[in-house]
């Protein structure tokens, strides 16, 4: 029998997600795929396998995992407190869990979604060419407890006690923003006002979109009740009936009527999606040539740069309460380096 | 197209078509900015352009109701280079007279009107200005074109129907309606593809699925498609239905 992760229990709607199922944009069907893109390809990293492998993502906590046969698994995305039978593991980094294992991950430490990668990638069945569970659009369903998530074949590059410095997205911060369909409709001192104005993530939000809140007068379009629905895309900034800002995420409609101040460049989406209710965001408005520009570069040997910062992780002996105990490179850790103690 | 950094110059509310950026990999050719059926066949027609034209770069294209848009791949073209394509194009020809792409489908949809699988077919009636009779009458008279889908999965928006169905959407909202329903409300008609909620009246209700995630094709609605009613009584429905759980007995030909 090949492996498996058994899911035991399991915070609120975790997911299998991938780079989504882009394509189906004319038949009503947004891309969907993983809130953070990012997190997958450290995950692929880590574990050395290709990025359309498909990963669990956990929105605000996680859950309790077994192996089924022996896995090599990476954690990602926004970190999470996570201990594997009862010891606390790295996150950012690649640990074994054995048949049996009990990998315990808690709530998030900052940021949203948390992602847990296994060697050879999770094995569900593909709908329309992808494993992401659409759930605005009832492909696939979230993941519950007493679940088998079988896993694929690995392809044996995988090691456990790697680790991956990975961008600190997880605390909001300046989002780049460049025109969309409907920027004219606001005017250049509304504009300004959204440029200088801070944003605070709102409790309301999910793979669909956020509400951001603000204080100061709301943001209204000329003409905003009778603008004709026209595509919307992840990243877009809609103003809601209410002169508030809310920003798509994967799961979003494909069509809609409220008018968009600019759209969220791909490399700041995870900024937007990684903030946890209370989080302040601001946003810049960035030409299209200088947000271009930035894209392109980023994207040369980015698969190369990520995997060029997998480094072995190391302990500080000293910092060890009984170094017998430890595999020196396995991934698990004292727990002095995590930050406070329970 | 060096505008496009300047949101200013972005929408020229006076002349379309209008080409304006949106996002980083996006760009919308709009024909219209209100619901307009010369600027839906615009629309389609130049999309089918686009697709013919098979531009390096361009990975999907999509229609509203009265404009396209183009996603690429930014790595491998970018807005000044796809503006200058789609400006000629759009020169080719004039777009609001084209005629629609071929490949286009008619679609025969059994339906049920009234009762109360679908009880607000007198309420739309009267807003319409017509008896029921007349108004299930007007439904399946004649077809009605997908102009386009969208919001949910294989959504379909159809019209547009004669000027006396611009009814209003309710100001409430019905908690939900089964798949299947039919919908109307500004000149147009939706069939549901899933259980929704809705502010436009239900005045029929089908056995027709409008997303299939398990089928070889998911979606069996295209935009351009027309779909002509076929009023059907309430046992008839249940047995199309029951013999053919996706389609409600649906079918389909080509159209020339």
């Amino acid at each position: 029998m090949s492996a498996a992760l058994i899911v035991r229990s399991a915070g609120p709607g975790p997911s299998v997600q991938d780079r989504g199922r882009p394509g189906w944009l004319a038949e009503g069907l947004s891309r969907g795929g993983a809130a953070d893109p990012l997190a997958l390809a450290e995950g692929a990293a880590l574990l050395r396998q290709p990025v359309d492998c498909a990963a669990l993502e956990m929105a605000g906590i996680g859950g309790t995992f077994e192996a089924e046969g022996d896995l090599v698994l990476a954690l990602t995305g926004a970190p999470m407190r996570a201990t594997l039978d009862g010891a606390p593991v790295v996150w950012n980094a690649t640990h074994a869990l054995r048949a049996g294992q009990r990998l315990v991950i808690g709530a998030a430490e900052a940021g949203v979604y948390g992602y847990l990668h296994v060697a050879g990638g999770f094995a569900t069945p593909l709908r329309m060419g992808s494993r992401a569970a659409h759930l605005t659009a009832g492909l696939g369903a979230p993941v519950a407890a007493g679940e088998r998530l079988p896993v694929g074949a690995p392809s044996g590059a995988a090691r456990p006690g790697l680790v991956l410095d990975a961008a600190d997205r997880f605390r909001g911060g300046t989002v780049r923003i460049v025109p969309s369909a409907q920027t004219g409709l606001f005017s250049p001192e509304d504009r300004a006002r959204f440029a200088a104005t801070d944003f605070v993530r709102d409790t309301r939000g999910n793979r669909q979109g956020v509400r951001l809140v603000h204080d100061g007068a709301p943001f209204a379009a000329a003409g905003q009740l009778n603008i004709l629905s026209e595509i919307i895309v992840p990243g877009d900034i809609q103003m809601t009936g209410d002169g508030t800002p809310y920003v798509l995420l994967p799961e979003c409609q494909t069509m809609g009527g409220y008018p968009r101040i600019g759209t969220v460049v791909p490399d700041d989406l995870p900024l937007v999606a990684q903030a946890a209710p209370g989080t302040r965001l601001r946003f810049r408005f960035v030409g299209l040539d200088e947000a271009l520009a930035d894209y392109r570069q980023r994207r040369q040997g980015e698969a190369a740069r990520l995997a060029a910062g997998v480094r072995p992780l190391v302990r500080d002996p000293a910092g060890m309460a009984d170094l017998l105990s430890y595999q020196l490179v396995g991934g698990v850790t004292a727990g002095d380096d995590l930050g406070e103690g329970e | 197209m060096t505008s496009a950094a300047d949101p200013d110059d972005t929408v020229r509310p006076d002349r379309f078509p209008q080409t304006v950026p949106m996002g980083l990999s996006g760009m919308l050719v709009r024909f219209s900015d209100r619901m307009d059926d010369a600027a839906n066949r615009a629309a389609l027609a130049f999309r089918a352009g686009v697709e013919a034209e098979a531009w390096e770069g361009v990975e999907e294209t999509a229609t509203s109701l009265g404009s396209v848009f183009l996603r690429f791949d930014p790595l491998r073209t970018d807005h000044d280079a796809l503006a200058e394509r789609v400006t000629g194009l759009l020169a080719r020809c004039d777009w609001y007279a084209a005629k629609l792409p071929p490949g286009r489908r008619l679609w025969h949809i059994p339906a049920l009107f009234g009762g109360p699988e679908a009880p607000q077919i007198e309420e739309a009636a009267s807003l319409a200005g017509l008896t029921p009779d007349a108004a299930v009458a007007e439904l399946t008279a004649r077809p009605v074109r997908v102009l386009t889908i969208g919001f949910a999965p294989g959504l379909p928006y159809m019209g547009p129907l004669p000027p006396h169905w611009d009814i209003p959407r309710q100001t409430a909202l019905t908690p939900t309606l089964p798949a299947g329903a039919v919908v109307v409300a500004v000149r147009q008609v939706i069939i549901f593809p899933t259980a929704t909620p809705t502010g436009w009246r239900h005045v029929g209700q089908t056995g027709f699925r409008g997303f299939r995630p398990e089928a070889a094709a998911p979606f069996p609605l295209r935009a351009g498609d027309e779909v002509r009613f076929h009023a059907v009584t309430a046992e008839e429905l249940h047995r199309l239905r029951a013999e053919d759980p996706e389609g409600g007995g649906a079918r389909s030909e080509a159209l020339r």
